[in-house]
């Protein structure tokens, strides 16, 4: 079966001065369907400038990226909005919600620039989005008359709104108290378990603890990868790339 | 993502901050008010400069005598003693297919006299034509006719400000007589009042006689030279016809030679129409350079505004392209927000700019003309604004990079 996401040998090199930098350094991951990961690394390990690719919201300096099927390694800025606009959702750690505007229509903006439903869908289906994310009631709510918590959910709901293949979280708890960090975690842990693919990066490992999969970066490459079911075990790919270390 | 889609999305940006929104419209707003003022008064002076000159005639030509010089003293116009009243009615024969009225004019200023009361005024020997050639009317008895005319009757009709002060309010000046330079004339009617003319001057004050009985009582001339003569064409289409025509009657009638220059000159409206047709060119001109500084600033105003509504408004610009939008769709909403705050501005500017010019119209006392294609250029002209100054600031968003945008602290 053909990996929802697949990036191979992806460098990202910054010139910063005369020295080059190299955020990404030949790194090969590959996300499966139903997948919840965290791509983990300390500040400096290359694990935002991974989501900013994986996110579509980059381009690599080399190598390649299938998404879904579709190579977006070396695409333009108006064609990789059309591609997050129908693959991606985005989660980010300071909410990014629109000021002054309802939660409502905070959700309904990404199908805005999809047109995919007309305005009585678009409402139904960021009603239903909000109800699931635990906000009925409080659709006409401005972000300033939400607390944290609430503001992700309106974001998560959002996010979900053009039905993606993947959402991306960045540090979606960084801004958040432990008690709606713990409510935003469960949330998500419902979201993969009805099968929505999950790929969040994060630095702290109580948050990573609710992915199922842990990838760890450093200096630009992965470190380690392996599945966070208790039992220490691998992941396919970590396995895969142990053989073939192995092998060489 | 549609047109009408984005509109909405400008729309609901702008109503997001209304005084902003409210103080960056008031720029365009007054741009477009001074616009509209500047072509209402423009008109309005026009229509009523070309009214008056109207009224001085009804495709009025007016032929002079030349200038005569004695050595080196310049007698001024109309002094010349070559054109007489046959001059006129040969006009009034040869060229009745130009011309539909020919009045000779003598003027003469005398004490006019009635009981206790006197007054010195001009007296103008005419014809009737006159009545057809200067949109002159009668409001009280009548005006003299050509047997009259030809029999030097000593009747006259007087304007109103002459009957005033020399009968009052309350006393009929019809049949009454008065004695002008101790002849005495039968006042046989009141001309309608003209008021001022273009220069100050009362129309109003002035004694009408036939010219034959002004010759041969009031100036008891030997001669029967006129002063000018004042002819009405059938259309100003002909002007150039009828000046070539009476000009050669006139040098037929005059025996001059080939080599002899014209004795007469000819005037006509349509240089004084000209004349202050440059003059309100010049003034339009000018109200319409200060009001395109002033849509220039109020579009500078906008920019300014766009440009630190693109800078405060960064995450959610990287937040719109996080989740779809393209550049185009960011150019576009920008724009927009851009035009929208322009044409309400320039909408508000035009209702405003019409509401004041009928109000300083109405206080100052000036006619003003407000057309509707002003009000529609006024309102074209705010939206290219917008296009024109918003265009820079929605460019630069579009080129934003989300990763940059959604990090901005």
């Amino acid at each position: 079966m053909a990996h929802l996401i697949e990036i191979r040998d992806m460098y990202k090199i910054y010139a910063i001065g005369d020295e080059p930098v190299h955020a990404l350094d030949g790194v090969s991951l590959s996300v499966d369907d139903g997948e919840f990961v965290a791509i983990m690394g300390s500040s400096g390990s290359g694990k935002s400038t991974m989501l900013n690719i994986l996110g579509c919201l980059d381009v690599p300096t080399k190598g390649s990226y299938l998404l879904d099927g579709l190579e977006v390694a070396k695409r333009s800025p108006a064609e990789l909005a059309r591609i997050r606009c129908m693959k991606l959702g985005f989660v980010f750690q300071n909410f990014n919600l629109l000021p002054r505007t309802s939660a409502l229509e905070n959700v309904e903006l990404p199908d805005l620039y999809m047109g995919r439903l007309n305005r009585r869908e678009r409402k139904a289906r960021a009603m239903e989005l909000l109800a699931r994310v635990g906000l009925k009631g409080r659709e006409m709510h401005t972000p300033a008359q939400l607390s944290g918590g609430q503001q992700q959910r309106v974001a998560i709901a959002r996010a979900l709104m053009n039905n993606p293949p993947v959402v991306f979280a960045d540090e979606p708890t960084g801004n958040l108290d432990t008690k709606s960090s713990i409510e935003i975690m469960n949330l998500f842990t419902e979201l993969s378990n009805e099968g929505i693919t999950i790929v969040m990066v994060t630095h702290e490992d109580d948050i990573a603890a609710y992915a199922k999969r842990h990838v760890v970066m450093r200096d630009g490459k992965v470190m380690r990868d392996d599945l966070n079911d208790g039992t220490g075990r691998k992941s396919q790919d970590e396995v895969a790339r142990l053989v073939k270390e192995a092998l060489a | 993502m549609s047109f009408l889609t984005i509109f909405k999305v400008s729309l609901r940006s702008l109503g997001r901050n209304p005084v902003r929104s409210f103080l960056s419209c008031l720029g365009i707003g007054i741009g477009i008010v001074a616009v509209i003022l500047a072509m209402a008064i423009g008109e309005g002076a026009k229509t009523m400069m070309v009214k008056e000159i109207s009224s001085m005639g009804n495709n009025l030509m007016m032929v002079f005598p030349e200038r005569r010089n004695r050595g080196p003293v310049s007698g001024g116009m109309g002094q010349g003693q070559t054109m007489t009243a046959e001059d006129a009615e040969a006009i009034k024969r040869e060229l009745g297919h130009l011309v539909q009225g020919v009045s000779p004019q003598v003027r003469t200023t005398v004490q006019m006299m009635y009981g206790a009361k006197n007054w010195a005024g001009n007296v103008q020997g005419v014809s009737p034509d006159v009545l057809i050639i200067s949109n002159w009317t009668v409001t009280d008895g009548r005006f003299f006719t050509d047997d009259e005319t030809k029999l030097a009757a000593r009747v006259c009709v007087i304007g109103t400000t002459v009957q005033s002060n020399l009968f009052g309010d309350d006393e009929s000046p019809i049949g009454k007589i008065i004695r002008l330079k101790n002849m005495t004339f039968r006042v046989i009617g009141v001309l309608g009042s003209k008021g001022a003319n273009n220069w100050g001057q009362d129309q109003d004050d002035v004694i009408m006689a036939p010219y034959t009985s002004v010759h041969r009582y009031l100036q008891r001339s030997k001669f029967n030279t006129v002063n000018m003569m004042n002819l009405s064409l059938v259309s100003m289409d002909d002007l150039d016809e009828a000046k070539r025509e009476v000009a050669a009657l006139l040098r037929q009638r005059h025996h001059l030679a080939d080599w002899q220059d014209n004795d007469f000159e000819t005037r006509d409206t349509t240089e004084i129409m000209n004349t202050i047709g440059s003059v309100t060119g010049i003034v339009g001109m000018l109200l319409l350079i200060f009001s395109v500084i002033t849509l220039v600033v109020g579009g500078i105003g906008i920019m300014n505004i766009m440009l630190v509504s693109v800078t405060e408004r960064i995450r959610e610009i990287g937040l719109r392209m996080a989740i779809g939008a393209t550049p185009r769709n960011i150019l576009v909403q920008f724009i927009l927000e851009a035009m929208v705050l322009s044409t309400v501005g320039g909408a508000a500017g035009v209702a405003i700019g019409i509401g004041a010019s009928y109000i300083v119209g109405a206080a100052a006392g000036w006619p003003v003309l407000v057309e509707v294609t002003s009000a529609v250029y006024a309102f074209v002209i705010s939206s290219i604004v917008g296009l024109f100054f918003g265009f820079y600031p929605a460019w630069r968003a579009s080129k934003l990079n989300p990763i940059d945008c959604l990090r901005y602290e």
